[in-house]
C-alpha cells in the first residue's frame, strides 16, 4: 500500500512532467502507436489480407494445381457449386444437428454440475478438478480416445454384452443390440417429405434431412470436452452472486429450487451469453475432434465445413471450392461474433 | 412444500441436512465423475496392456499382469514429435506472451486516437475459422522459406495468439493505478523503462495465467501443424498421435499409450497450476 501513497505525492509536482513531455523525441501517444505499430501490421496481414486472398480465390478460376487468378463468370458460381452439391448440403445438416446436440448437452450438464457443486459439498474441490480436467487436452486426445470407445466391435457396445442386454435380447427372438456409432450411415427423423409441403424446393434436396446417427457420438465427445468449461464459467458467475440476496429469498420463503429458477439463473444472463458464443463459435469451426474421431463418415454422415475446406484445399486441390466454403464459415461465424465484441466494447465505454 | 426446511437454513448457506437430496446429490457427482474418468480409464487400461494381452473384447478387464504395455513403443514413436512440440511451444509461449504484455500495457495505459479500434480489429483475429486464412498462410510461409518448420509454426502460434495475449493483458493492466505510470514518468522513464522496470514486473499474475493459457493451446494445435508441417518427422505431437492411431498395422494399446503421453503436459499443468487455469479460461472468455 505504499505504492498509491508515493505515487500520490509525486503527481502533485506537475510542472517537471511537462518539462519531462517538451523534452520527449516524439509524444508519449505517438511512441505508443509506433510502438503497437509492428503487432497491427502482423495482424492486418495474417488477418486481413489473407481474408481478402481467400476470398479473391473464392471467386476466382482457380480450381487444379496450376493458380489461376482470374475471375470466373458469373464470380458467385463457385458459392452456387457449393451450395448444390450434397456433400455441402450434408456439412449445413450436419453442422444445425451438432450445434443443438452439443450446446443443448453441454450447457443443460454444465449448469446443472455447477449447480449441484454450489454448496458444501465433501470433495467439491474433487468433483470440479475431474469434471474440468477435459478442457485441457487435445480435441486429438478427445478424438482417439471416443473413436475407440464408440468403435461398434468394442467400448460401449461390450456393455450390452456385460450386462446381459443381448442375451435379453436373444432370449425374445430379437437381433443384439450392436449400434454402429460413427459408422451407422443412417439419419433419423427424416423431415423431407414434412417439409417439402411448406417449402417445395425441399423435395428437390439430394440429402436426407435429420438427425445423422454418426454426429451423436461426436456431440458426446464434445459435450464430455466442453462440459466441464461451461461449469466452471457458471461456478465464476455464482461467485459474484452476494449471498444476501439468496438470504433474503430464502426469509422470504423461496424453496432452493425457486432460488435458482427465478434469482441466481437469470442474474447469470451474462455469463450465458458468453458461453453461448463460445460454444457456438467453437462449432461452427470444429474440426480436430471430427477429423480424429470420425472423418469425413459414412455418406458423409460426420463431415462438416472444416473437414470439406480442408479436403478441397489440401486433398482435392479445388482451391476455389475450399476457399468459398472458408469465407462461408467465417460469415457464420462474424454473424456470432461481431454482436457479441459490439456489446462487450459498448459495455467498457 | 418446503417452507419448513427453509428456516433453519437462514444462518449459513450450506449448513444443512443431510437429506435424500444430498444424498441424491451425490450419487449423481459420483455418477458424473465415473462418466469424466471413464475415457482416461480407457487410455491408461489398455496402455498398460501389451501387445499379445491387448485386446478389442476385453476392452474394459484390467491388464493380466503388470508391464510397461504400450508405453514404451509409443515413447520411442512420439519421442521426436514431442521435441518439436517442445521447440514450438516455449518460444511461441513466451514470444506470445511478452509481446502482448506490451501491447496490453500500451492500449491501456497510453491510449492514442483510435486505439480501442484498432484493439476490437485486431481482437477480432481471435475468433476467425483459421480456415479463412489457411491458403494464403501456407503460400506467404513458402515465400519467406518457413514452410515445413518449427519456426514457421512459432510465427504462426504468436501471430495468432497476439488477440488473446492482447486482451489479457489489457484488462490486466487496466486494473493497475495509473499514478504508478505518472511517477514513473515524473522521475524520467520513458514508456518503455516503465514497462520493463514496473510494469512487467507487476504483471507476474496475468504473466502465469496466459502464459498457461498460450501453452496449452499451442500443445493443443492439430489444425496449424497439420497444415504448416507436412513432413512427419517435423510435426507436432498432436499430428503424430493422429497419424499413429491411423495407421492399421500400430497396435492399439501403443495408441491409448500415446494419447496419455501427448496429454501429459497439459494435464501436468492442468494438475499443478490449475487455479492459474481456470482464471486464465475465464479471463480469455468472460470478457470478450
Amino acid at each position: 500500500m505504499t505504492l498509491p501513497t508515493s505515487a500520490g505525492i509525486r503527481s502533485q509536482v506537475v510542472p517537471v512532467v511537462r518539462v519531462q513531455r517538451k523534452r520527449a523525441w516524439l509524444s508519449e501517444r505517438t511512441q505508443s502507436f509506433l510502438l503497437l505499430l509492428p503487432s497491427f501490421i502482423a495482424i492486418a496481414i495474417f488477418v486481413y489480407v489473407f481474408i481478402g486472398m481467400t476470398f479473391w480465390v473464392s471467386i476466382s478460376n482457380w480450381r487444379t494445381l496450376k493458380v489461376d487468378m482470374s475471375i470466373r463468370q458469373p464470380p458467385y458460381a463457385t458459392y452456387l457449386d457449393m451450395f448444390s452439391q450434397p456433400r455441402f448440403q450434408a456439412d449445413l445438416r450436419n453442422t444445425l444437428v451438432f450445434t443443438i446436440l452439443f450446446m443443448g448437452l453441454a450447457i443443460a450438464i454444465g449448469l446443472f454440475l455447477a449447480i449441484l457443486l454450489d454448496r458444501s459439498i465433501i470433495g467439491r474441490g474433487l468433483f470440479r478438478n475431474v469434471f474440468l480436467f477435459p478442457y485441457a487436452l487435445s480435441f486429438v486426445v478427445t478424438g482417439v480416445a471416443w473413436r475407440w470407445i464408440f468403435n461398434p466391435e468394442t467400448g460401449i457396445n461390450l456393455f450390452f454384452n456385460i450386462l446381459g442386454i443381448n442375451a435379453l435380447l436373444g432370449q425374445l427372438g430379437l437381433e443384439p443390440l450392436k449400434p454402429g456409432w460413427t459408422t451407422d450411415p443412417s439419419v433419423w427423423l427424416q423431415v423431407n417429405k414434412l417439409l417439402a409441403t411448406v417449402w417445395p424446393a425441399a423435395g428437390k434436396l439430394q440429402i436426407q434431412l435429420g438427425v445423422p446417427a454418426a454426429m451423436i457420438p461426436v456431440a458426446i465427445a464434445a459435450v464430455w470436452q466442453l462440459s466441464g468449461f461451461v461449469m466452471a464459467m457458471y461456478t465464476g458467475g455464482m461467485a459474484t452472486i452476494s449471498d444476501e440476496v439468496r438470504q433474503a429469498a430464502r426469509i422470504d420463503g423461496a424453496t432452493e429450487w425457486q432460488i435458482y429458477r427465478h434469482i441466481v439463473v437469470p442474474m447469470l444472463r451474462p455469463v450465458t451469453i458468453s458461453i453461448v458464443v463460445l460454444l457456438l463459435h467453437t462449432s461452427l469451426k470444429i474440426f480436430d475432434l471430427v477429423f480424429t474421431m470420425a472423418g469425413p463418415g459414412p455418406g458423409f454422415a460426420t463431415d462438416v465445413p472444416a473437414i470439406f475446406v480442408f479436403e478441397q484445399m489440401f486433398r482435392a486441390t479445388r482451391y476455389n471450392l475450399g476457399s468459398a466454403a472458408a469465407i462461408f464459415m467465417l460469415i457464420l461465424a462474424g454473424l456470432v461474433i461481431i454482436p457479441y465484441l459490439r456489446r462487450s466494447l459498448r459495455e467498457e465505454t | 412444500m418446503t417452507v419448513t426446511t427453509v428456516q433453519p437454513v437462514v444462518g449459513k448457506k450450506g449448513t444443512h441436512r443431510v437429506s435424500g437430496l444430498q444424498a441424491l446429490s451425490y450419487l449423481v457427482l459420483t455418477l458424473a465423475l465415473l462418466f469424466y474418468l471413464m475415457p482416461v480409464f480407457v487410455m491408461i487400461n489398455n496402455g498398460l496392456k501389451d501387445a499379445t494381452n491387448v485386446s478389442v473384447s476385453t476392452m474394459w478387464n484390467l491388464p493380466s499382469h503388470l508391464s510397461g504395455g504400450g508405453f514404451a513403443d509409443a515413447f520411442r514413436k512420439l519421442w521426436p514429435n514431442m521435441q518439436n512440440s517442445v521447440l514450438m511451444v516455449i518460444p511461441a509461449t513466451i514470444l506470445s506472451s511478452l509481446i502482448g504484455a506490451l501491447n496490453g500495457y500500451l492500449l491501456s495505459k497510453w491510449k492514442f486516437r483510435g486505439a480501442d479500434i484498432l484493439f476490437i480489429i485486431m481482437l477480432f483475429g481471435f475468433f476467425i475459422p483459421y480456415q479463412t486464412i489457411m491458403l494464403p498462410m501456407v503460400r506467404f510461409l513458402q515465400m519467406l522459406g518457413l514452410y515445413g518448420t518449427i519456426p514457421g509454426l512459432i510465427l504462426v502460434h504468436v501471430v495468432y495468439g497476439l488477440p488473446i495475449t492482447t486482451l489479457m493483458f489489457r484488462n490486466y493492466f487496466a486494473g493497475v493505478p495509473t499514478e504508478l505510470v505518472e511517477a514513473a514518468c515524473v522521475d524520467g522513464a520513458g514508456i518503455l523503462t516503465t514497462f520493463t522496470r514496473i510494469m512487467l514486473p507487476l504483471s507476474v499474475p496475468a504473466f502465469v495465467v496466459v502464459a498457461i493459457f498460450q501453452f496449452t493451446n499451442i500443445w493443443n494445435d492439430f489444425l496449424f501443424g497439420v497444415t504448416v508441417v507436412p513432413n512427419p518427422d517435423a510435426q507436432p505431437i498432436t499430428i503424430a498421435l493422429n497419424n499413429l492411431s491411423g495407421n492399421f498395422s500400430v497396435d492399439w494399446n501403443v495408441v491409448m499409450a500415446g494419447a496419455i503421453v501427448a496429454a501429459l503436459p497439459t494435464l501436468l499443468v492442468y494438475l499443478f497450476l490449475g487455479r492459474f487455469f481456470v482464471r486464465g479460461l475465464l479471463a480469455g472468455s468472460v470478457k470478450g
